[in-house]
Order: structure tokens, then C-alpha cells, then sequence
């Protein structure tokens, strides 16, 4: 008997009202729905979340590794993208 | 007034069911057919361990001879536990445990729904932490069942077995023996056998959606609520009560 591979699927946890969902791991599932349910048994079991996505693992497009350099190497010299050179008065405080 | 006597063993009945079930559930550890459910049939033994906890607790409060929680759980006999026989049966396969989950699932949600309107108010709090955590279970089992019973030639084979056996263990839970019409009437607890169309219903509902059916069974199995179990309980009990036996008072 053949048998269909049991997909995966990448799980984001939202922690709080307000925080963006941050990927927490992965989880096989047949479907959507008990991809959630999975999610939840395996991830959320002490408190982590009030909110959960899951996405199928081959539905994300990711960069490839190879391109490292050109994607991300220019942006290392370019410090002045950083906020990092302005004065700020006393009166502002902590900012 | 309620009987102290009748709401203890009211209570030892709700206990009981939690406690064997909880730890049938548990025999999975480590073994369930994936990782994701090894985890949810372990998380569904936990609640289900933590709502046997207070119901203990307050049916240890209740009799005044000071048993606490742990006595209860492991140092009774056989014969004085009183849960229904669907919870001990052999988890068996998948299909198996999933249907025992589902049956008794559905009824809990009803039962614990009914009980939060019940006059004792510790019942009421239990009832009100038991409801959020059996509303899982309903849909985690159920959607299962729909998913065996749509999946394979295979796994619709084993459900139409599983649904074949714990059918006769049904008729059990709702029945409305001397205890459980003076608790009905007490208004601590609720009417069983009313419960019984709903349930129907809703096991019904889902059975549809997974294109299976209700096997039509004119006999149902009894004697747990009585203390007369299945070849299965002394099993159990051997490896729930082992700890404690061996050494008595033993805590962590």
C-alpha cells in the first residue's frame, strides 16, 4: 500500500495582544484544520499564545543561501541607515 | 440538604471516570502514531488527571474522614470504583481510543454544561474549568472520526470495529440509577437520561460527516456504577496503584 507523505506546516505563535506571530517550529498534519490542532497540542501547551497560523511548509518562499552575499552584504557598510547619529535633546528623555 | 453519603459517591463516580480514562490516555505516551498526537492524547489525559484531582479533593472534603486526593485515587479497591466501563476498556488502535474519546467526550461536554448550573458550588467550579478543556476534546476526537472514517479502505475498517464495540458501552453513562435521581433531584446534578437525544444528535452529526453510522445495538453493558468492572480495571489499577502500595505515603 502506498501512502501520501503527511505534509508539513510551519507554526507562528502571537504571545500577546500587540506582538507580531513569530515562528515557534513545525508540525505534520494531513490538513489545516488538525495542523491547528497539532500546533496547539505541541506548541502552546504552557501558556505561549493567545493567537496561532499555520502556513504549508512548501507554500513559503524562502531565499536561497547561495545569495547571501548579493542580498545581504551591501547593507553592512551602510551604517548610516541606522538612527543612530542624531542628538537628542535631555528634555525628550528615554527614548 | 444533600446526603453527605450520596454527593461523596456522586462525586467518586465523576472521579473515577476522569482518573481511568486519564490513565488509559496515558498508555499512549510515547507510543502514539505520531508526534503531534502522542502530545494531544497526553494533553487530554492531563486535563482530564487535573479534573479527577478537585472532584477527589472535594469528595475527600465532603466524607470528613480526611482522605485526602491520593487516597482516593490509589488506595481503594476493584470493586469500590465506580466509573463507567467505557473508560477502561483497552485503548486498542487508534480508531479505537478515538471513538472511546469521542463518545465520552460528547457526553462530558453535555454533563459538565448541565453541572454548571448545579446548587453545589464547588461542582459549578469544576464544571466552569471542565467545560473549556472537554470542548477540545469534543473537537479533537471528532475531527478525527471524520478524518478515519473518510481516509483509507483501512481506517474506515477499523472505525466501523471501534464503533462496533464501544457501542454497547453507551448506555451506561446515562443512566439514572437511585444515586443519580437524588442527585438529580438534589439539583447537584443532572438529568442523565435527558441528555441522551442531544447526544444522539451530536455523535450523529459527525458520524454523517465521516460516512459511518451509529451500529444499532439493542443491549447495552452495565455494572460499573455498581463496582462490577471488566477483566480490565485490576489491570489497571495494578500499574495506577503500584507507588503507592509499594510505598505507602509516598509523595513528590
Amino acid at each position: 500500500m502506498s501512502e501520501k507523505p503527511t505534509p508539513l506546516w510551519e507554526v507562528f505563535i502571537r504571545a500577546r495582544n500587540g506582538l507580531s506571530h513569530k515562528h515557534a517550529g513545525s508540525i505534520h498534519a494531513a490538513d489545516a484544520e488538525m495542523a491547528l490542532q497539532a500546533a496547539r497540542d505541541v506548541y502552546t501547551r504552557r501558556g505561549e499564545g493567545q493567537s496561532l497560523w499555520v502556513v504549508r511548509s512548501d507554500q513559503i518562499v524562502a531565499s536561497d543561501p547561495v545569495d547571501k552575499d548579493m542580498m545581504f552584504e551591501p547593507t553592512a557598510s551602510k551604517i548610516y541607515r541606522h538612527p543612530t547619529f542624531y542628538e537628542i535633546p535631555e528634555e525628550v528623555g528615554n527614548m | 440538604m444533600v446526603d453527605k453519603k450520596s454527593l461523596f459517591n456522586y462525586l467518586l463516580r465523576l472521579g473515577d471516570d476522569q482518573q481511568i480514562l486519564s490513565q488509559r490516555l496515558g498508555e499512549w505516551c510515547g507510543h502514539a502514531p505520531t508526534l503531534e498526537e502522542d502530545l494531544a492524547l497526553a494533553n487530554i489525559a492531563l486535563d482530564l488527571l487535573g479534573q479527577a484531582r478537585s472532584l477527589y479533593t472535594y469528595a475527600g472534603e465532603v466524607e470528613g474522614l480526611g482522605r485526602d486526593e491520593d487516597q482516593l485515587a490509589f488506595l481503594r479497591y476493584e470493586n469500590d470504583y465506580v466509573n463507567a466501563l467505557i473508560v477502561e476498556r483497552p485503548n486498542g488502535d487508534f480508531a479505537h481510543t478515538i471513538t472511546r474519546q469521542f463518545f465520552y467526550s460528547v457526553f462530558m461536554d453535555l454533563l459538565w454544561n448541565g453541572l454548571l448550573k448545579s446548587s453545589d458550588e464547588t461542582i459549578r467550579a469544576i464544571a466552569a474549568k471542565a467545560v473549556k478543556e472537554v470542548d477540545y476534546h469534543v473537537r479533537h476526537s471528532a475531527e478525527w472520526v471524520i478524518r478515519l472514517g473518510q481516509g483509507t479502505a483501512e481506517s474506515r475498517e477499523r472505525m466501523v470495529d471501534a464503533l462496533d464495540e464501544f457501542a454497547i458501552y453507551t448506555g451506561e453513562l446515562f443512566e439514572m440509577d437511585a444515586l443519580a435521581t437524588e442527585m438529580a433531584e438534589a439539583g447537584v446534578g443532572v438529568d442523565l437520561a435527558a441528555l441522551r437525544p442531544q447526544w444522539e444528535a451530536e455523535v450523529n452529526n459527525i458520524l454523517t460527516d465521516a460516512g459511518l453510522e451509529m451500529p444499532k445495538v439493542n443491549w447495552m453493558q452495565t455494572g460499573g456504577r455498581s463496582g462490577e468492572h471488566t477483566e480490565h480495571l485490576g489491570h489497571i489499577l495494578a500499574e495506577l496503584q503500584y507507588m503507592q502500595r509499594t510505598y505507602p505515603g509516598m509523595t513528590w
